[in-house]
């Protein structure tokens, strides 16, 4: 087979840059959830602040995609390819977003105790950890059924999502002055499962790109 | 105005024993553009210039199969070659202009096929070159030499002579590969509008160009269609590693 020396260069680039991403949105989600159990402000910050980098980082593969597409004029599975980076990397994008608010929340609370000790959040954010992995090794091996398999967990992740709101409204009612903090509570989890969903959306991006069919995995 | 397709069945053209197409069997529908790729070689030309039996002219060139316009299979010997080709009109990668006025080259046609009549055939050369865009270019110099013309409007010209005797069905054999980008994006534009009226079916050597022009597109391989869909298709999925290798770049 013909190598075509600058697009597939350019093609690697993006996936390097991408896997580069997704590494840095679970480091992000893995630290902003243990700074939540520890009530650690300083690395909260830390990860509002690295944010930029992320968006440095889509930006770039923007510009490698338009330039391959510019100069090159793939087609087919190269096209595909890039158009799914652009998806790919803006997930990626938003899936950092979603992290740092979660670390703002640990800003917010500000040493605060806990109403409750974090046990399903914890749980969440690590099954949307593995989501994130799975989904971007599904990219990187070009593997539709891990692709699946990624997409699958995340009924794990909203079936956990939905107990933490019954708990955290049940503790509402409860006691009225929990409420402040409850709400916060509730939003990271919304914010995790946000993460996830923007996962699975990375797994449909392989799916499209190995079959050129866009499934709906968000169901 | 009627709008006619072509249909080819089982086409299989043989230059002595050596077979340059093989069974080829594809759909052309009325009012829209075909574009047959491929590597050098691959037949798409051959296949090409079978449909109006332009092959026949080719020593030891045997075409077998059918290929059908409305009801009748024109690749049989009682078919009249020249009523044929007045039917289906050709357009060769290099403009071939007569040497003859601009005026000239688009009545050639006509007259041959018995319109005599001066000022039906004006509104004939008038009509054939609004249709190809080159008649605000050419109406104050219709007696000058076409060879006087740039590259580009010659292969318009040629596109107006093939229009001026009506045919059903124009083929087009690279038309654009021996043009400058501004000529090849006007041949382009009267592709698109063209095809309103015809059935187009053009070889091209140019990926984008068949991306651009045509609805469908059928990729030769080794004298066989490896895949006929549409251009959509074709360019964001196809459904053969061979035609994806080939339109990525990738083939050899």
């Amino acid at each position: 087979m013909v190598k075509r020396m600058e697009l597939d260069h350019g093609l690697q680039e993006m996936t390097q840059l991408l896997i580069d991403m997704g590494n840095r949105v679970e480091k992000a989600l893995v630290e902003s959830m243990e700074a939540l159990k520890n009530g650690d402000v300083e690395t909260s910050k830390r990860i509002v602040k690295s944010d930029s980098e992320l968006n440095q980082i889509e930006e770039k593969i923007s510009e490698i995609g338009a330039k391959l597409i510019a100069t090159q004029q793939p087609v087919a599975k190269d096209l595909r390819r890039i158009l799914i980076a652009f998806k790919i990397s803006s997930d990626l994008e938003r899936m950092g977003d979603l992290s740092v608010d979660v670390a703002k929340v640990v800003i917010r609370l500000d040493g605060q105790t806990l109403i409750k000790p974090l046990i399903d959040l914890p749980r969440m954010a690590e099954l949307v950890a593995i989501m994130i992995q799975e989904s971007l090794q599904s990219y990187v091996d070009e593997n539709v059924d891990l692709a699946y398999k990624s997409a699958k967990d995340d009924d794990q992740v909203d079936a956990l999502y939905s107990q933490i709101i019954r708990e955290l409204f049940a503790l509402m009612v409860e006691n009225p002055k929990t409420v402040g903090q409850a709400m916060l509570l509730s939003f990271v989890g919304r914010y995790i499962e946000r993460i996830a969903d923007h996962a699975t959306n990375i797994a449909e991006s392989v799916v499209y790109l190995m079959t050129g069919k866009r499934p709906d995995l968000n169901q | 105005m009627e709008h006619i397709g072509l249909t080819a069945k089982d086409l299989s053209v043989h230059y002595g024993d050596r077979p340059a197409v093989k069974k080829v069997s594809l759909d052309f529908a009325a009012k829209q553009v075909t574009a047959l790729i491929g590597p050098s070689g691959c037949g798409k030309s051959t296949f090409l210039r079978s449909l109006n039996r332009m092959n026949d002219l080719i020593p030891n060139c045997k075409v077998t199969g059918e290929i059908w316009i409305r009801d009748k299979n024109i690749n049989s010997p009682s078919t009249d070659v020249v009523s044929l080709r007045q039917k289906i009109g050709m357009v060769w990668q290099r403009p071939n202009p007569f040497h003859k006025s601009i005026y000239e080259n688009i009545a050639f046609g006509p007259r041959y096929h018995g319109i005599k009549n001066k000022k039906a055939l004006d509104e004939i050369v008038e009509q054939s070159l609004k249709k190809a865009a080159l008649w605000e270019e050419t109406k104050d110099r219709l007696n000058n030499s076409a060879l006087a013309l740039s590259g580009g409007q010659q292969q318009r010209l040629c596109i107006a002579r093939s229009i001026a005797v009506k045919p059903d069905i124009i083929l087009m054999d690279e038309p654009a590969s021996a043009l400058d980008p501004v000529s090849t994006s006007k041949i382009e534009e009267l592709i698109a509008d063209l095809k309103r009226d015809y059935c187009i079916v053009i070889v091209t050597h140019n990926m984008q160009q068949a991306a651009r022009v045509s609805d469908k597109t059928a990729f030769f391989l080794t004298g066989e269609v490896m895949e006929y869909d549409l251009t959509q298709n074709i360019f964001t999925n196809p459904q053969r590693q061979e035609t994806s290798d080939y339109i990525t770049g990738r083939f050899g």
